[in-house]
């Protein structure tokens, strides 16, 4: 790699495939055929594969390739694979090759790479069948793994119904080969893992051997709960072993310490050992390559107040090269990226974009249908079990087909232009393709109808491959009768296709961003650095939200120093207007077009925008416990913080201070846990320690969740006699007044000490309560105005937890910060240049398009009823006052297409343009042919 | 599309048509692709629909709902293959419960005419969503047998007086179905066949005349012959009086 930002030059490698990508269809008769059989990587090297497969069933692109054990590779044998490609898409002629590409920017998405537990002998890993780590377990959960979803043991096959996990393998350990940050997701993994292990099997025993369960993410205090009440499971807090396996039984023993009955061993039928999360393997050469800095854990090394940049301009990264991360954290960091790079190269975006034009669309809605059936072999996908020349025929007879062909391969590019010239030739007006699944091909047969100057709707596919051939090998006949049937379905249904517009609304450049703290003033700066104007409403005087009250962080950041800077950079923007003091009154509109009134110290203005970012933040919970509010010794993490800060002489001066965790959640009101705390209470022990080496701090904890590269300050306090304790939510620590043996005045705190075994009395002269994060008292109003939902803690609910954690499931509403979830300011900038990218895909645009395939609503038919507005999630339906009563109206942009309401509509006054009563009525109608229905109705009567 | 979109109606068709048996794939449960969450809904009808196949002498287990995800193919291929198993011992449908055609298809019919009832009157209980689904064992409390059989036997129809009817049309502009039978002075009258029992013509029917009855789980008089269904004004009545 050479160059700067902006301007890069990037050489590669290309591997040889082998196969042509613009010729191979994906149809795997190369595999079948294949003589080479070979441990499956992709399932852990549990199963075997052939030299020629697909890596994986969710492969893009969903083609072959070959891999080195390959006969022809290895020894100029075989070539069984070119012969029986029908598409001539196997090249043994291709070489490495060399590409060099020019980029403005790079993202360095390298992931991580599974802790290898061969390196600990310990782990008899390798030694003992089995033993399985949880990348080997995953796969013999899942349906597309080694024994197709089986879960089965290596040494017998048999099932294993007792089996163990043990955490932190490879992680949280500082001993060689280890490592000492926590993985963060395996606590989390773990507890999947074994509730799928019991929907396997309803009597599967699971036993895990933990340290801290670090269920810190959102939802997660539930899944544990969910995991840990499901029958036949135990979580043991504890240290263990692998200590041998039967000889006969090839069962392992593990041994682990119980804090009643000393050392117990315990025989499992398999071990899973939940393996953390490494550096990509060749992360070295990586940074050495693209010249950026590694931290002492081999990760990138990241700038705090911006993790997605690297020492070297243009260079950024996401993912867990960030450190060990997980899914939602590495999309926000993937989209932040994005946004970071839409900023360098702002000035160029959409130079290489290009437009399409059709041919203007015929109408035909007043012709009779004439539909052309085209037939797929598939090459020998379908051709060797379906009579296709057959079917052909008999699609002739059906009523209202005026043409049908077989194609080899229908959606190869030859075959695409045929069937636009059929349509033009015999003036078709409908079409339907008999060939796979329309989930990946019936966009482009659409894009065929278009080429045709025929609306796509009028397009229908029939899955004779999926559903029929590929199912059906060994009854050709059967599958030959089958495939008349679906495609007489299809046809059937083809007659009633309507035309159907898609919608281009225009979008409104601009963007609103609701909250100016840390997380909307990111967001903001982001979008405004792409071009576009930003308003950022601030419900206070001042931006700068919670972050205003804290003064450092665990890494060591001037938090103060940093908004400063960042609040200058807003005040500055030409783009950006600032609104403080301000509500908002109404929001209205849809995606690409909103209309938004704010009340602020700038009077009532009515701001027009296409998106908006809702990053309102949230509050700390003011304890009821402990207390808080009747001894001024008793406070806050987030007071004690700002005393230790400001040089407080009675903090400065305490002999001892306690600090309590999960206060305010984790419990029955607030069931989530609130990720920052156990983290900031380990920073405020620190600075106490640094500013008083010989103050006593304690820590009464739970849990502590320091995840990820934070347990290495968990570390360091242990290590600077910061005594953690852990107590039981059942037994809490109790305070009270009194007086130490030295006669000072002091707050008693009594807790039970689980490792000694017995009741402890400190004496705090402070006590700092971990108090929990809850969601702003603004969140539903705010909710309620954007039409968007809230999750069970009362935190915004986004689109999907894992793969769409920036966005609403309401288009062009967008989530960041701590009104998401909490967590910490690296993360939320993560998050807020998340959104920002988001924002830019939207508003890039000049119009969005909305699907055809909608409801629409026949108003005489509507009672009234509202039974389709009460399921409507989206807000697209609601009921008005008509002259004839109540009626239901649609906002079609907000539909979703699916179609729910259509089935709650006693009256059939609302329906699903595309899937009406009428298509699909007609599809359930030609399910059984003419014929069997008289040959039934002959049998009933006698004949 | 989701799976929400099946409605009864559709699989009353199917059976209507000759087929044996309605299976449903759904997405799994608390994993829905969009945000509302239909499956459950979906699973409540055909929870419903069973009872009401066991209510009119079919084998409930005709109808079969299981959830999967588009990655379990092995988990559709088994879901299928026991439910061919299944309705393969069952046998073909009517002959199998010993019913013949003709009390067959009068049945489906009847329930087909009764969708938009079991919709109004199951309404809030079809759009809950079922606590503890995991466990199938759950399922069949759901909707009990009793509770359908009341269904049937609770069926409202509504029935014109035509001793109050005055002609306003009132109701036949906003029947959602056109299932009343108006003309100017002529006394309307409720077609049986097309009613969806939703009520709207008891609801918007003007207080004065209250000519619309609500009748609850019982025949409803026959219709007055045609050439007799002038109005008889009841004003005029008064004067003759």
């Amino acid at each position: 790699m050479e160059g700067e930002a902006g301007n890069f030059k990037v050489t590669i490698t290309k591997k040889p495939r082998y196969i042509l990508e613009d010729k191979c269809t994906g149809c795997t008769t190369c595999v079948e055929y294949c003589p080479v059989v070979y441990p499956d990587q992709y399932n852990q090297e549990i199963s075997k594969n052939k030299a020629v497969h697909v890596y994986f069933a969710q492969a893009i692109p969903l083609i072959t390739y070959i891999d080195e054990s390959c006969l022809y590779l290895k020894e100029k044998k075989c070539r069984i694979c070119e012969a029986v490609c029908k598409n001539n898409a196997i090249d043994f002629t291709q070489e490495p090759e060399k590409k060099e590409i020019k980029v403005g920017a790079i993202i360095l998405a390298p992931g991580f790479e599974p802790f290898d537990p061969k390196v600990r002998e310990e782990y008899r890993y390798g030694e003992f069948q089995n033993v399985v780590t949880s990348m080997d377990f995953e796969r013999l959960l899942c349906s597309t793994g080694p024994y197709a979803g089986e879960i089965l043991r290596a040494s017998d096959l048999k099932h294993p119904h007792n089996i163990a996990w043990i955490q932190c393998v490879g992680s949280r350990q500082v001993i060689e080969g280890g490592n000492s940050y926590c993985s963060a997701v395996c606590c989390t993994y773990t507890q999947k893992q074994v509730i799928l292990t019991k929907d396997h099997d309803a009597e599967a025993k699971c036993t895990i051997f933990h340290n801290d369960v670090r269920s810190y993410g959102k939802d997660f205090e539930r899944y544990y709960q969910r995991t840990e009440a499901l029958p036949g499971i135990r979580f043991f807090r504890s240290y263990t072993s692998i200590v041998k396996e039967d000889p006969v039984t090839k069962n392992v023993t593990v041994r682990y310490s119980t804090p009643g009955e000393g050392v117990k061993e315990e025989e499992f039928d398999m071990v899973v050992l939940s393996i953390g999360m490494n550096p990509p393997k060749d992360v070295e050469e990586i940074a050495k390559t693209y010249g950026i800095v590694l931290n002492h854990h081999n990760f990138c090394d990241l700038d705090p107040v911006n993790p997605m940049v690297t020492n070297r301009p243009g260079v950024f990264v996401s993912g867990a090269l960030q450190g060990p991360i997980d899914i939602p954290e590495s999309v926000f960091s993937a989209s932040g990226a994005s946004s970071q790079i839409g900023e360098l190269l702002q000035n160029r975006r959409g130079n290489l974009a290009r437009e399409r034009i059709y041919p203007p669309e015929k109408d035909v809605s007043q012709e009779e249908p004439k539909i052309g059936v085209f037939v797929c072999h598939c090459g020998a996908n379908i051709g060797r079990i379906v009579d296709v020349p057959g079917t052909v025929e008999y699609c002739k007879t059906l009523p209202n087909v005026v043409y049908s062909q077989e194609q080899l391969f229908s959606c190869a590019t030859n075959s695409a232009k045929e069937i636009t010239d059929m349509i033009k030739e015999k003036g078709l007006n409908r079409v339907v393709v008999a060939a796979c699944s329309p989930r990946t091909l019936e966009p482009l047969f659409r894009d065929t109808l278009r080429e045709a100057g025929i609306n796509q709707y009028y397009y229908e596919m029939a899955n004779i491959r999926e559903h029929n051939s590929w199912v059906h090998a060994k009854e050709k006949e059967e599958a030959t009768e089958k495939a008349h049937d679906i495609i007489r379905m299809s046809v059937a249904r083809a007659c009633h296709l309507k035309p159907l517009q898609e919608f281009d609304l225009p979008v409104d450049k601009r963007a609103l961003v609701v909250g100016g703290g840390i997380a909307g003033m990111t967001s903001a700066l982001s979008i405004a650095n792409q071009g576009h104007e930003v308003s950022l409403i601030e419900k206070d005087r001042d931006l700068g939200g919670i972050a205003r009250r804290i003064h450092t962080t665990l890494e060591g950041l001037d938090v103060q120093a940093y908004l400063r800077d960042l609040t200058q950079k807003i005040y500055k923007h030409p783009l950006i207007h600032v609104y403080t003091d301000a509500t908002i009154t109404e929001a209205k509109g849809y995606v690409g077009n909103f209309v938004t009134t704010v009340k602020s110290d700038r009077g009532t203005t009515e701001i027009k925008h296409g998106a908006a970012v809702l990053a309102i933040g949230a509050d700390l919970y003011t304890p009821t416990e402990y207390l808080y509010g009747q001894d001024d010794r008793v406070m806050t993490h987030l007071e004690l913080e700002e005393r230790i800060v400001t040089g407080d002489e009675k903090v400065a001066s305490a002999q001892a201070i306690v600090m309590i965790q999960c206060v305010g959640c984790r419990n029955e009101d607030r069931n989530y846990c609130s990720r920052i705390c156990c983290s900031e209470s380990i920073k405020n022990a620190l600075l106490l320690k640094e500013k008083n080496p010989a103050a006593d701090v304690y820590i009464l904890f739970r849990d502590i969740r320091t995840y990820g590269f934070k347990e290495d300050s968990y570390r360091e306090a242990a290590g600077k006699d910061v005594r953690f304790i852990r107590y039981e939510p059942e037994d809490p620590p109790v305070v009270e007044p009194g007086k130490a043996e030295d006669g000072r005045s002091v707050l008693k705190v009594t807790a039970t000490d689980y490792i000694l075994g017995k009741k402890l009395e400190l004496d705090a002269d402070i006590i700092a309560l971990a108090a929990a994060v809850v969601p702003s008292a603004a969140t539903k109003e705010i909710a309620n105005l954007f039409k968007v939902t809230l999750s069970l803690d009362g935190f915004f609910k986004e689109a999907h937890v894992k793969l769409r954690p920036v966005e609403f499931a309401t288009d062009g509403v967008y989530l960041c910060g701590l009104a998401h979830y909490p967590k910490f300011m690296q993360e939320t900038i993560n998050q807020a240049y998340g959104a920002a990218g988001r924002v830019l895909t939207l508003l890039s645009n000049d119009i969005v398009v909305a699907s055809g395939s909608v409801c629409e609503i026949d108003e005489k038919r509507c009672m009234g009823c509202g039974a389709c507005v009460e399921v409507c999630s989206y807000g697209a339906l609601d009921l008005y006052d008509t002259k004839q009563g109540k009626k239901a109206t649609i906002n079609p942009v907000l539909c979703k297409g699916d179609g729910l309401c259509n089935a709650k509509c006693p009256t059939g006054a609302i329906s699903l343009r595309h899937y009406t009563d009428e298509e699909l009525i007609a599809e359930v109608d030609a399910m059984v042919r003419e014929e069997d229905i008289i040959g039934q109705i002959d049998a009933a009567a006698g004949k | 599309m989701c799976s929400g979109r099946v409605d009864p109606e559709f699989i009353i068709r199917a059976f209507s048509k000759g087929i044996d048996g309605v299976f449903i794939g759904a997405c799994h449960l608390g994993e829905c692709n969009y945000v509302t969450h239909g499956n459950f809904h979906t699973l409540n009808m055909v929870l419903l629909y069973r009872r009401i196949l066991e209510h009119i002498g079919l084998n409930p287990e005709r109808l079969r709902i299981r959830f999967m995800s588009g990655a379990e193919a092995n988990v559709f291929v088994e879901s299928v293959n026991d439910f061919v198993k299944k309705v393969k011992e069952l046998g073909p449908l009517g002959k199998a419960e010993g019913m013949d055609q003709d009390t067959l298809h009068a049945k489906l019919a009847e329930v087909a005419r009764l969708v938009p009832y079991f919709k109004i009157a199951k309404r809030e209980k079809l759009a809950t969503r079922l606590e503890g689904h995991e466990d199938y064992g759950k399922y069949e409390e759901v909707f009990t047998k009793e509770e359908v059989d009341q269904l049937f036997k609770e069926v409202v129809s509504y029935y014109i007086d035509p001793e109050k009817c005055q002609a306003c049309m009132t109701c036949a502009r906003r029947c959602p179905v056109e299932a009343i039978i108006s003309a100017k002075g002529q006394v309307h009258i409720v077609d049986q066949e097309k009613c969806i029992k939703c009520g709207t013509c008891f609801e918007v029917c003007p207080p004065k005349f209250r000519a619309v009855t609500k009748i609850v789980g019982e025949a409803v008089p026959p219709p007055l012959p045609e050439g007799q269904r002038a109005v008889v004004r009841k004003g005029k009545e008064k004067e003759v009086a």
